[in-house]
């Protein structure tokens, strides 16, 4: 108890994923009282990922290190083996993308959220436990409490306030404590990806048949090409133990420009011709979920801390998007561990921006930063992305000349190679001209035609809603709509995952209604199908919140 | 604060469980014995106590030898420190009172041999007797106050008194707010909610609830079991002997008779769905 009758924990972590399990762990290694906070009904029962999460060679922890055991108890399968797949129509050209995988790579496994953080949240309860803390679920932080100006402690909907030493931020995309600390707003759609995902059963010992893997043995595929509407992004495919990750990720801008249907892209890519040798008739989705994944290069936040509170993993934006590979996780464990040594070193500093500030010094030192923020692409942004020069370039590659170029023996050698080139991958602007355009040529010119009959049928919307676990806040909705008109709103009709034009069932609906100088179309809003995606707050108008702990959407697979 | 909670077996009267003979009399021998499901409210409301302000719970029941399964689940389910059995064939039979003579006699025994009592807590009826008398027995035995349809319980462990929420006439919309002095009988009500606003509150909650679900494993190594000779009571008061209600009859509930007559159609006869849907097109038309 602290002196104005507040309850008090020397560190408080909010948001259980993998920054906060590191975090947290990493507190109690240094005997610290530490608190954390979970809005889930268990962690992971509100997280997505793809989710392939690496252990790099390059950084000061990883998941195995900081939990013994993790790969064994609360992974799928490892990845042994990656492809890129250049899609044009129907013709497709693979590439062995292995080299890049490898790159810096001493494993990685394939994970389901709910069953990996709900073991992550079990050991780090134990070790919470033992220094005076612990974890709990059902809570759902609200804001910061504030002294004076300087932020001290946190607000919950369940809690009396509590104040803290450390605040740790690890509440992922769409973090409240961030923008409430004034570091993150939501206004940009180029900062964000939207990935959507189906888990897809498969009979026990069928992954091996069908994939031609070992018991120990793993794939990861990805697409990119034409099978996208044109929509800057790509599809991958994970192997788990017996069901499959199948999602897309897309630049949420780009999402929103083309009007695209993001259940309707996932689905080009479940009955595209290529997926039909992994997939047949009997295609049993087990869950469809969808989150917004940040964006690195353009938000990873360079000061991620604000008096006592520090920021990490999703929240800080330290979601690395490597090309077609996709880095949060492994992230978000390395910057949880090291906020906790930064407080672990500068305790008792009278301070209170201490940890803050070391915390950001380590993340530079041990290269964390120049991997979410690399330089190159901070010069290469500024050329690459103007639209001029990207129509100048895109025009070339579609001459017959750029097709000469891109089609020739040597450039298929050399593209192989590109796309293996970590330095190049990063690079990459973010134009159509990598993410559709490259591809859509090297499938048309290497390509060969695949024609497997695909038979899958990919279940409707609205059976995909019904399937999904709700306890719905009745006459609490998390999101208000400020503004109805079409103009303001009405991207979030076709960008929200669970809401399509012309769909009743969904969040978001557009209208026409008859006012008396003419026709109006407004735009309405019911939370009750909600995935918390976070996709509305970017793109629509509203003022939003996550749901009280323990209500709203329950993810089994994530 | 120790506190106690009497609980009673009844039996499952959950579907698939529940078996009745032809007469629509309920055959005890098929139908397994488990906790009477409003008791789970007195367990959460002494749990709550234990959380917030430390001590004991102790659960009491008295019933047959079989009972011991039903402490066991009191132990899991929500929480229990330790577990009493009053078991004996001299008990068997009986009617409230002389199953409060027994509990009181038992709660005397427990405060000579463990100590003071500061609470009392008993499920809001039970699910075969329904009568909500055995519990307020106890405590008239006792001499102490009590308080029922509780829906919100705070102590005061410094002035020994309680502060409760109440339902008048067990009322939703009508609740009154009463103070009690230690110690109390505490009934609380299906619509009790524990309540924990402090996270160290949350984490002695999951400790508990932990503890208690592993020590539910080898619950019996935590039960005692007395008889009437261990309560010092006289046969002739307690059991059917000591039993002054007289059961003249039990009666089914007859099934309310219905005016409507139902005709049975098979889905796949077309000619007879058709007809339905004849007889249904008025309606549908909001004539
Ligand atoms: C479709 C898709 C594919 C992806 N693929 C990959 C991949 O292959 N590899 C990879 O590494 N990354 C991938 N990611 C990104 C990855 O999921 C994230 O980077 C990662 O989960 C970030 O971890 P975190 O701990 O920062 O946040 P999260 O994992 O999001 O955890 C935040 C936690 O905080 C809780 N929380 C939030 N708000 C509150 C609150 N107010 N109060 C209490 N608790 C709160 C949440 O319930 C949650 O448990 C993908 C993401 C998506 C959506
Ligand atoms: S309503 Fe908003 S947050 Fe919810 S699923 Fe749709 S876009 Fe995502």
């Amino acid at each position: 108890m602290s002196a104005n009758g507040y309850e008090e924990f020397e560190a408080v972590v909010v948001g259980c994923g993998p920054g906060g399990a590191a975090a947290a762990a990493r507190l109690a290694d240094h005997g610290v009282e530490t608190l954390v906070l979970e809005r889930g009904v268990e962690a992971g029962s509100k997280n997505v990922s793809g989710g392939l999460i690496y252990g790099e060679k390059s950084a000061p922890y990883t998941a195995e290190e900081l939990f013994p055991g993790f790969r064994e108890e609360a992974a799928e399968r490892p990845v042994t083996e990656t492809y890129i797949h250049n899609v044009a129509g129907d013709r497709v050209k693979s590439y062995d993308l292995t080299d890049i995988h490898e790159h810096d790579t001493a494993w990685c496994e394939a994970v389901l959220r709910r069953k990996m953080d709900s073991w992550l949240e079990k050991r780090v309860h134990e070790r919470t436990s033992e220094t005076g803390g612990g974890v709990l679920t059902d809570v759902r932080v609200n804001g910061l409490l504030r002294e004076n100006g300087e932020i001290v402690g946190v607000t919950c909907d369940e809690l009396d306030p509590i104040r803290a030493e450390l605040i740790v931020a690890a509440d992922g995309v769409n973090s409240e404590l961030a923008r409430d600390a004034g570091l993150m707003d939501w206004e940009e759609p180029e900062e964000w990806f939207q990935g959507v995902k189906a888990v897809v059963d498969v009979e026990p010992g069928e992954i091996e048949d069908r994939f031609a893997l070992g018991e120990d043995e793993g794939l990861a595929h990805l697409f990119s090409g034409d099978l996208f509407e044109g929509v800057r992004g790509g599809g991958f495919l994970y192997t788990n133990e017996s069901s499959l990750s199948i999602g897309t990720v897309f630049h949420l801008d780009s999402l929103v420009e083309r009007r695209a249907e993001p259940h309707e892209l996932l689905d080009a890519l479940l009955t595209h011709p290529l997926l039909a040798q992994w997939l047949d008739a009997d295609y049993d989705e087990r869950e469809y979920a969808a989150k917004l994944v940040p964006d690195s290069k353009k938000v990873a936040l360079k000061e991620p801390y604000a008096d006592r509170l520090v920021v990490v993993g999703d929240a800080a934006g330290q979601m690395q998007a490597q090309g077609p590979i996709i880095k949060g996780m492994n992230h978000a464990v390395t910057a949880g561990a090291l906020a906790a040594d930064a407080f672990a070193v500068t305790r008792g500093n009278a301070d209170p921006e201490a940890a803050g500030r070391r915390y950001a010094t380590m993340l530079e030192e041990s290269g964390t930063m120049s991997k979410l923020r690399p330089r190159r692409y901070e010069l290469a942004r500024t050329v690459g992305e103007r639209d001029l020069v990207t129509r100048a370039v895109e025009g070339v590659l579609d001459s017959p000349v750029g097709r000469l170029a891109l089609g020739n023996r040597l450039a298929d050698r050399a593209l192989e190679r590109a796309y293996n080139s970590p330095y190049l991958v990063s690079m990459l602007p973010d134009t159509r001209t990598g993410y559709v355009t490259v591809p859509t040529i090297v499938g048309e010119q290497h390509g060969r035609p695949v024609t497997w009959e695909n038979e899958v049928e990919p279940p409707e919307l609205i059976d995909r809603i019904g399937d999904l676990t709700y306890d719905t806040d009745v006459g609490n909705p998390h999101i208000e709509l400020l503004d109805e008109s079409f103009e303001a709103s009405g991207a979030a009709v076709y960008a929200c995952p669970v809401s399509a034009e012309g769909f009743g069932g969904g969040c978001y609906r557009a209208e026409t209604v008859r006012t008396n100088g003419g026709e109006e179309t407004l735009v309405s809003l019911d939370t009750q199908p909600c995935v918390e995606c976070g996709t509305c707050a970017v793109v629509a108008d509203t003022d939003w919140e996550h749901p009280r702990g323990g209500k709203g959407v329950e993810y089994r697979q994530g | 604060m120790r506190s106690v909670v009497l609980t009673k077996g009844v039996p499952d009267f959950s579907e698939g469980a529940v078996s009745f003979n032809e007469e629509g009399h309920l055959e005890r021998g098929k139908t397994p014995t488990v906790m009477n499901p409003n008791d789970e409210f007195a367990l959460e409301a002494a749990l709550q106590t234990r959380v917030r302000h430390g001590g004991n719970v102790s659960v009491m029941s008295m019933g047959p030898p079989g009972y011991k399964s039903v402490l066991g689940e009191a132990m899991e389910s929500v929480y229990a420190d330790d577990l009493y059995l009053l078991s004996d064939r001299a008990c068997a039979a009986a009617d409230t009172w002389a199953t409060a003579i027994t509990l009181s006699a038992a709660l005397e025994k427990y405060q000579e041999e463990l100590a003071d009592v500061d609470l009392l807590f008993a499920g809001f009826k039970t699910a075969d007797g329904e009568t909500g008398h055995t519990g307020p027995q106890t405590a008239w035995c006792m001499e102490w106050p009590m308080v029922t349809h509780v829906v919100a319980l705070d102590i005061d462990p410094d002035e020994r008194t309680l502060r409760a929420k109440r339902l008048v006439e067990g009322d939703v919309d009508e609740i009154e707010t009463v103070e009690a002095e230690l110690p109390c009988l505490v009934v609380p009500d299906p619509e009790f909610e524990p309540t924990y606003r402090k996270a160290s509150h949350r984490l002695e909650h999951k400790r508990l609830r932990a503890e208690t679900s592993e020590r539910a494993e080898e619950y019996e190594e935590l039960l005692t079991m007395w008889d009437h000779k261990d309560m010092n009571l006289d046969p002739d008061y307690i059991g059917l002997d000591g039993s002054p209600t007289i059961v003249a009859g039990v009666d089914p509930i007859p099934k309310a008779p219905s005016e409507r007559e139902a005709t049975m159609i098979e889905p796949d006869d077309e000619a007879a769905m058709g007809e339905l849907l004849d007889e249904l097109r008025p309606y549908a038309a909001g004539d």
